[in-house]
């Protein structure tokens, strides 16, 4: 007994010795830097979900290899960052171990990560971040906080889903369109809501009577599946096609529902689906997939990764549509939208008609427009403002599907 | 006497040995370099400050769980239900919080009401299992079980529901409480030394608790053998559920301590895992409070240091926890051994 009582207390002395060396705050970690300027810059990226998620972290990875190749800068990177594969841990830890790696730029690639990233990008003045899809730096945004060392990126993904909406309104046999949603917030709303718009105005275009046209969004609680604690983005996709909703498009991170549409075409239901973020995403299940609205993020980086490089760095907020000449341009477009194999002809040369369209000034923003409950978000002839876009408080009316949580 | 102490030694040493030898295997057949895996780890985890007080920060809720299960172990249960207090201990926490979010009552004031609430809600569900089991017969570890499942689920409802961020339905947990509602952190690092003298100082009155008082006797006693307990007198379910309900006010604290020090918000996997961890250094340890503090550090280290893994090297982290495993089942084995070894000895 009193033997174990001298190896506990000296353990413990041990363990406190340990901390008070902790408490000073000399010995930081050698930042591997003071390099020659011929070693290259490193950037660290952090993804929500696994680098090869055929989604939207996938074109986040292929995003900083484009930058790599661009500016001959080095990645690190680290995936998963989530609380339920990587438990103990937040982002802001996580970018740090990147920063102890020699990064001298965190790009904070999901909304999930945004409290962390506010966090670290205070703690660490010296380190530049790029807050993807955040409003924290948008002056004119409800969130804004001054941030030197922050730059928010976004694409208007808003067209690239019209898009999407018009492919499935062209294809889609029942009139019924599913939507596959990821959690509820602004930005699933307002790409939520983008779809319907789109369905709704090809819909219409192709002298169909707007009353036959059901859009219904159905959300899984997380950007994407988490066994046991969201719903199973699988079993929503299934509803759905097996309720006469033959075309469904995905809003979360990755195209599972791509493959519930090959299973009920095997069976006999010819039914579609929309993948989603990533170019090549049709290519899990080419044959049901009607095309994919994408991200291309590389060309935004690489700019914003070249100013913290060269000394330009500025805060800002930068919320870019496609590159309307060509919106593939994967050198030049921030949003794209790639047609799937299972495209009819005549619905792709009408998709291609209502892209010119759009390309020409067609904003489907325009009033009249109502919110899901009947109170009016748009007045006839009204256009919506970045902030009204941005900001979507609700689905539209004639939307189906939860606006907020219960 | 010695030679069997010496024996005892040898046959840990070569379940470490054994331990690491597996996982070098599944190493090597992904291509990897073991040496190079394990150094990373070990730089990840003591490599700097900074990671040594994230190793901490993994430290004090696995001890704190630990501690609790000691007492739990002692009194011969198996308190699976320890995540379910640790994640309740968290939703107290939070809610205690939101209770005084306009308040002017001192910030230090509401942070211990918080953790305090935190303990007591940890071993309120602590009690149910024991209720469970002394007046339901529902053996512990399936009404832990079960009681793990509600609390997560609970978390996951108020997330999304009473407790959800304006207009957001998500994952991503509640709105972060304001800086002042934290726990003191050391400057520049995420470690509080509040909550670590919280951990310490638990593992302390723990082994006290256990080896030096007569409480901690009859506890044992009734792990022992609980029919003979019964017989000289102690009364056994009183026993076992004070053992549940200390356990509970442990595991509660590492809940409270995740929420107030590490999170600052509830969120859906607000554990993380430390209540499962702390059964395996529990069981690592034979039970042994003395060894809590560098096991439940060498697992915390693990875990840390894991995070080089897929930055260095593209392997998945899980790989600490493959070893940490490992560790468990040759340690488990290996006593086995040692006791065949004693009985067959004359």
């Amino acid at each position: 007994m009193r033997k174990n009582f001298a190896r506990f207390s000296m353990l413990a002395l041990a363990l406190m010795l340990a901390l008070s060396a902790c408490g000073q705050p000399a010995a930081t970690e050698a930042p591997a830097t003071s390099a020659p300027s011929n070693e290259p810059f490193v950037f660290g990226m952090l993804y929500v979900g696994p680098y090869n998620d055929n989604g939207w972290s996938q074109a986040q990875y292929e995003g900083g290899l484009y930058v790599e190749k661009q500016l001959g800068a080095k990645m690190l990177y680290l995936d998963k960052v989530n609380p339920a594969d990587r438990p103990g841990t937040t982002p802001d830890q996580l970018a740090e171990e990147l920063v102890a790696k020699g990064a001298k730029l965190i790009i904070f690639s999901s909304d999930d990560m945004k409290d962390g990233a506010s966090a670290f990008a205070k703690a660490h003045p010296e380190i530049n971040v790029i807050m993807t899809s955040g409003d924290q730096v948008w002056s004119e945004g409800k969130n804004y906080v001054a941030t030197p060392n922050m730059t928010n990126i976004m694409g208007r993904m808003e067209y690239g889903k019209m898009i999407a909406g018009c492919a499935s309104a062209l294809s889609s046999k029942t009139g019924q369109i599913g939507y596959l949603g990821p959690l509820i917030n602004d930005e699933t709303r307002r790409l939520a809501a983008s779809a319907y718009l789109g369905a709704k105005h090809c819909w219409e275009k192709a002298g169909k009577n707007p009353a036959d046209l059901k859009f219904k969004v159905d959300w899984v609680g997380f950007w994407f599946h988490i066994p046991g604690t969201t719903t199973d983005p699988v079993q929503i996709s299934d509803n759905f096609y097996t309720t006469g909703y033959d075309v469904v498009i995905s809003g979360i991170d990755n195209p599972v529902n791509l493959g519930e549409a090959q299973k009920q075409t095997k069976e006999g239901t010819p039914s579609f689906g929309l993948a989603y973020d990533y170019v090549a995403a049709c290519e899990a299940a080419p044959d049901v997939c009607l095309g994919v609205p994408y991200f291309n993020w590389g060309p935004e980086y690489t700019k914003a990764i070249a100013s913290a490089q060269d000394g330009s760095w500025k805060s800002q907020f930068v919320w870019l549509g496609p590159d309307w000449s060509n919106i593939n341009n994967l050198d030049t477009s921030m949003v794209g939208f790639e047609n799937g194999p299972a495209l009819s002809a005549d619905a792709a040369a009408a998709v291609k008609a209502f892209t010119a369209e759009l390309a020409g000034g067609l904003n489907l923003w325009t009033g009249p427009l109502n919110l899901q409950d009947g109170s009016a978000y748009l007045a006839d002839g009204e256009v919506a403002t970045d902030q009204q876009v941005w900001y979507l408080p609700q689905l539209l009316e004639g939307m189906e599907g939860l606006s907020a949580s219960k | 006497m010695l030679k069997a102490r010496l024996k005892g030694l040898a046959l840990q040493a070569l379940a470490m040995a054994l331990a690491f030898g597996a996982v070098s295997l599944i190493l090597i057949s992904a291509g990897a370099s073991p040496l190079e895996a394990y150094q990373n780890m070990f730089f990840g985890s003591v490599g700097s400050t900074r990671k040594f007080a994230e190793v901490l920060v993994a430290f004090v809720p696995l001890l704190l769980a630990t501690a609790g299960l000691l007492v739990t172990f002692s009194a011969g249960l198996w308190n699976i239900g320890v995540e379910g207090q640790v994640v309740m201990g968290a939703i107290v926490t939070t809610w205690v919080y939101r209770l005084f979010l306009e308040s002017a009552l001192p910030p230090a004031l509401i942070i211990s009401l918080a953790i305090l609430g935190g303990m007591i809600g940890g071993a309120v569900w602590a009690a149910l299992t024991g209720l469970l089991k002394t007046f339901g017969g529902v053996n512990e570890i399936f009404g832990g079980l079960g009681l793990n499942f509600v609390a997560t689920a609970w978390t996951i409802y108020l997330i999304f529901g009473p407790w959800k961020r304006p207009g957001v339905a998500s994952m991503s947990g509640t709105m972060p409480f304001p800086d002042e509602f934290s726990l003191p952190l050391l400057a520049n690092l995420r470690i509080s030394p509040w909550a670590l003298a919280l951990a310490l100082i638990a593992i302390v009155i723990i082994y006290f608790l256990l080896q030096g008082t007569y409480f901690g006797l009859k506890l044992k006693a009734v792990g022992k053998n609980f029919r003979a307990a019964y017989l000289l007198g102690i009364p056994t379910w009183r026993y076992s559920l004070y053992s549940f309900l200390i356990c509970g006010a442990l595991a509660g604290a590492a809940g409270a301590v995740q929420v107030a020090a590490v999170y600052h918000r509830l969120i859906p996997s607000i554990s993380s895992g430390y209540g499962y961890l702390g059964l395996m250094v529990a069981m690592l340890i034979n039970y042994q409070a003395i060894w809590a503090i560098p096991v439940a550090l060498l697992f915390a280290a693990l875990n840390i240091g894991s995070i080089q893994l897929p930055i260095m090297m593209k392997l998945d982290s899980s790989l600490s926890g493959v070893l940490q495993g490992a560790l468990v089942l040759f340690v488990l084995l290996m006593e086995g051994v040692r006791q065949k070894i004693v009985k067959r000895a004359p």
